[in-house]
């Protein structure tokens, strides 16, 4: 008998085999606690150094969005639309979620690696942990956003209740973003360099900035090549649920929901299979 | 030979081999060490050449050997860290390395340390309620307990760190080194924790340049000496030989 067979009627498994998919969820389920405490201290650890504490989570996004309108604003003239103001900051408070999911997610394994190498627990918990810390600061940021909205002259209304829906889609969207940066970065190392880059050309791309069918008039097809960016379809469904109504085309909800649903499947699969990768190196 | 039998296995390393490529860099010393290299100055190094033993429940096993002769790399492989490249190590459960740090954050107090490090180690919350006496008694904080862990000394955070982490009953818990922290007082008590993990049902491997800390805490030890077992057996004798080799002529 060899020394495998002998092992495994022992009751002894090989060290370092990747659990199945289906005992993986539910060892991860059972590290819910440990994964929202990560991210809920780690919100807290990194404030803790400057003065205003945790209203720099507040105030970043704001001033963001008061440089870039202003900036944006000028330049682009009378192209820029009506109702700029409320528009960008919608777009600047959103986006962020997605960035900052995007390039700490990438970060999620490769910056933790004594974690990884000290300690055993599915490592999907790490990118998890991010995309959670992510969510709750784009909720607190959430309660700013609305302020300012108010004060631009847009009341709430029942409409404003399509945002509960949207960002769940939102959120699952983002956390496959995270989990497949997550482990894209672990192969090839030199993505932590070039992410930032893809990140802001996505940010000066998706609309955050401009009003993609009032800039784009004659060019009715740029229009529809946009309608299937799923960033921008969550940018359009906020500022029309949150500012006076802009019609837009009740498919984006299909549209976005497979696109949620679709990226969380496949980032956690991808992230998963890539398991007994995590920490070696 | 019989008593050996009808001990519970815990790990079995099978025909261990590992080895890492490095990107060699850097001017060759002498033109032989040239010939070493592989294409574009890839250097395979063969860090553990077929490592066989097994490792039974309540047995305490030290780790020694001079430095680069692979105790690390043996411990990484058997936590399932470093692939071998032949060979394999199966275990009854997954070992841990006693090693909690990694998972804290300084900025927090010591209080939030211990729930985030109980959590990582598997813990659910309530246990953890259940255990934070225990953990800042063993390490003696109780005054500093709400203050950042940045503040603390080195010594301070180590005491923390290893009270958290053997707050755990492991299965089969791995010590690297963690044993040269604190002074001579926590060193024995932690020392006395490790003896009660193994007692109770715990096998432990400990890897350590004092042989003052495999004596008193390991009944077996295993000697490596560059990639290979040189001597597997009873403390005492392992022990002897070793340092008998040690001795300058």
């Amino acid at each position: 008998m060899s020394i495998s067979e002998t092992a495994e009627r022992l009751g002894l498994h090989r060290v370092g085999a990747r659990a199945a998919l289906i005992p993986y969820l539910r060892e991860t389920w059972e590290r819910r606690e440990f994964i929202t405490t990560m991210a809920r201290y780690r919100m807290s650890a990194q404030n803790q150094e400057n003065r205003l504490g945790a209203f720099w989570l507040l105030l970043r996004p704001t001033l963001n969005a008061a440089i870039y309108g202003l900036i944006f604003g000028v330049l682009q003239g009378n192209h820029r639309g009506d109702d700029y103001p409320a528009k960008v900051v919608i777009g600047v408070f959103l986006f962020g979620f997605f960035s900052a999911c995007f390039s700490q997610g990438a970060k999620a394994i490769t910056g933790n690696r004594p974690l990884v190498q000290s300690l055993a627990f599915p490592r999907v918990a790490l990118p998890l942990a991010v995309v959670i810390e992510q969510f709750y600061t784009l909720l607190l940021s959430l309660i700013v956003m609305f302020i300012i909205v108010v004060i631009l002259g847009h009341p709430p209304d029942i409409r404003w209740l399509l945002m509960v829906p949207l960002l769940v889609i939102y959120l699952l969207f983002n956390t496959g973003v995270a989990l497949i940066t997550a482990r894209l970065t672990v192969h090839f190392r030199d993505l932590t360099q070039i992410l930032p880059f893809v990140s802001r050309l996505l940010f000066y791309t998706s609309g955050v900035l401009f009003d993609v069918t009032s800039l784009f008039k004659e060019h009715p097809w740029v229009v529809e090549v946009y309608n299937w960016h799923p960033l921008y379809q969550v940018l359009t469904i906020a500022r029309s649920s949150l500012m006076t109504h802009i019609p837009y085309d009740l498919n984006f909800w299909y549209y976005l929901s497979a696109w949620g649903v679709g990226t969380a499947v496949v980032g956690f699969v991808f992230f998963w299979r890539a398991e007994e990768r995590y920490g070696r190196d | 030979m019989d008593a050996t039998e009808t001990r519970r296995p815990v790990v079995m390393v099978d025909e261990l081999h590992v080895e890492y490529k490095v990107y060699a860099s850097g001017k060759a010393v002498s033109p032989s060490a040239k010939a070493l290299r592989g294409p574009r100055g890839i250097r395979t190094v063969h860090a553990l050449k077929g490592i066989s033993f097994t490792a039974y429940e309540n047995e305490s096993i030290g780790v020694i050997g001079s430095n680069g002769s692979g105790k690390s790399t043996l411990m990484r492989a058997m936590v399932g860290l470093t692939p071998p490249s032949q060979g394999a190590v199966y275990a009854t459960s997954r070992p841990n390395m006693l090693g909690v740090g990694a998972a804290l954050l300084p900025d927090l107090s010591g209080d939030r340390n211990i729930v985030l490090g109980g959590l990582a180690l598997g813990f659910k919350r309530s246990e953890i309620a259940s255990l934070r006496d225990e953990i800042i008694e063993f390490s003696e904080l109780q005054d500093f307990i709400d203050l950042p862990m940045r503040t603390y000394s080195s010594g301070m955070q180590a005491r923390l760190k290893f009270a958290i982490a053997a707050s755990k009953q492991h299965e089969i818990l791995i010590i690297d080194e963690a044993l040269s922290v604190g002074d001579k007082r926590f060193r024995e008590r932690s020392e006395a924790r490790i003896r009660e993990i193994r007692d109770a049902a715990g096998t432990i491997f400990l890897v350590s340049h004092s042989m003052t800390s495999i004596r008193s805490t390991c009944n077996r030890t295993i000697w490596l000496d560059k990639g290979v077992l040189v001597m597997d057996g009873e403390t005492e004798e392992v022990v002897t030989a070793y340092e008998e080799s040690r001795i300058p002529r």
